[in-house]
C-alpha cells in the first residue's frame, strides 16, 4: 500500500516508541489516580460544605482554618483541579481541530487550573495561619 | 501525504442522531457535560474560599448570593453534577477492571448512576436544610 507506512520496526518496538502522541498511558493513569483519590475527598468536601451552611463568617473561618478541615480541603482542591484540567484537555483535543485555537485553549486550560488552585490554596492557608 | 492529494470523498460514519436512543450513551454524555460544568463550577468554590479569607463583608456577599433563587439553583446543579460525575467515575473504574460490559450490566450501571445521583442529591439537600435549620 502506502510506502510511507512501511516500517522496519516490530509492533512491539512501535508501541515502546510511544507513537505520534509522544506519551504513553500517563494521562490515562493520572486521570484514574485523581478520580480514585477524588471519591473520599469529594465526600469530605460535601460534609465540610454542609457543616458550614448558615454559619457566620467567624464560625466559617474557625472551621475552615482548623487543621483537619484545611488539609482535606487542600487535598480536594489539588486533586480536583488536576483531574479537571486533564479532563478539559481531553475535551479540547476531541473537539478543537484548528491548531492555533487548540493550543490557545490548552494554554487557557492550564492557566485556569493554576489560578483556581493557587487562589484556593492561598485562601485556605491564610485562614489556617490567621494572617 | 493524504492531504497533498486531491481530497477523496470518503464515506462518513453516521452521526449520533441516526442511532436508537440508549441510556448508556446519554450517561456517557452526562459524564462529560457534568465534568465540564464542574470545571467552571470550581470558580464558585474559589469565590467562597477567597471571600472567607477576605473578611465578613465578602463572605456575606457569597451567602447572600447562595440565598437567592438563582444561587440555590446553581448550588443544586453543582450538587447533582458533582455526585453524578463521581458515580459516573466509579462506573468507569468498574469498567477499568474489565467488568460490567455485558448488555444488562451496562444498562444497570447507567440506571444506577442516574438513580443514585438523583437520590443522593435529595439526601444531601435534606441534610443541608436540617443543618441550616439547626444553625439558625
Amino acid at each position: 500500500m502506502d510506502t510511507e507506512h512501511v516500517s522496519m520496526k516490530t509492533p512491539l518496538g512501535r508501541v515502546r516508541g510511544l507513537g505520534a502522541a509522544r506519551s504513553g498511558t500517563q494521562h490515562f493513569w493520572q486521570q484514574r489516580l485523581t478520580s480514585v483519590a477524588g471519591i473520599p475527598l469529594t465526600i469530605g468536601f460535601i460534609v465540610i460544605v454542609i457543616a458550614l451552611l448558615g454559619r457566620n463568617h467567624a464560625a466559617a473561618v474557625q472551621i475552615l482554618g482548623s487543621p483537619l478541615v484545611a488539609i482535606v480541603m487542600l487535598l480536594f482542591i489539588i486533586t480536583t483541579v488536576y483531574h479537571m484540567c486533564l479532563g478539559m484537555q481531553e475535551i479540547i483535543v476531541d473537539y478543537v481541530h484548528d491548531d492555533l485555537v487548540k493550543f490557545l485553549a490548552l494554554i487557557c486550560n492550564t492557566c485556569f487550573g493554576v489560578v483556581v488552585a493557587l487562589a484556593s490554596i492561598y485562601a485556605i492557608l491564610k485562614l489556617s495561619f490567621g494572617v | 501525504m493524504a492531504d497533498t492529494k486531491a481530497r477523496v470523498a470518503r464515506p462518513l460514519s453516521p452521526h449520533i442522531q441516526i442511532y436508537r436512543f440508549m441510556l448508556t450513551y446519554l450517561m456517557s454524555g452526562f459524564h462529560r457535560v457534568t465534568g465540564a460544568a464542574l470545571y467552571f463550577g470550581m470558580l464558585l468554590v474559589v469565590w467562597w474560599l477567597v471571600a472567607a479569607a477576605s473578611g465578613p463583608n465578602a463572605y456575606s456577599r457569597v451567602q447572600w448570593f447562595m440565598d437567592t433563587a438563582i444561587g440555590r439553583l446553581v448550588l443544586l446543579g453543582f450538587t447533582w453534577g458533582l455526585i453524578h460525575h463521581t458515580l459516573g467515575g466509579i462506573r468507569h473504574l468498574v469498567w477499568d477492571t474489565l467488568h460490567g460490559f455485558g448488555p444488562s450490566e451496562r444498562e444497570w450501571l447507567a440506571r444506577a448512576t442516574l438513580a443514585g445521583s438523583i437520590s443522593l442529591t435529595v439526601v444531601v439537600w435534606i441534610v443541608g436544610y436540617l443543618v441550616l435549620g439547626g444553625a439558625r
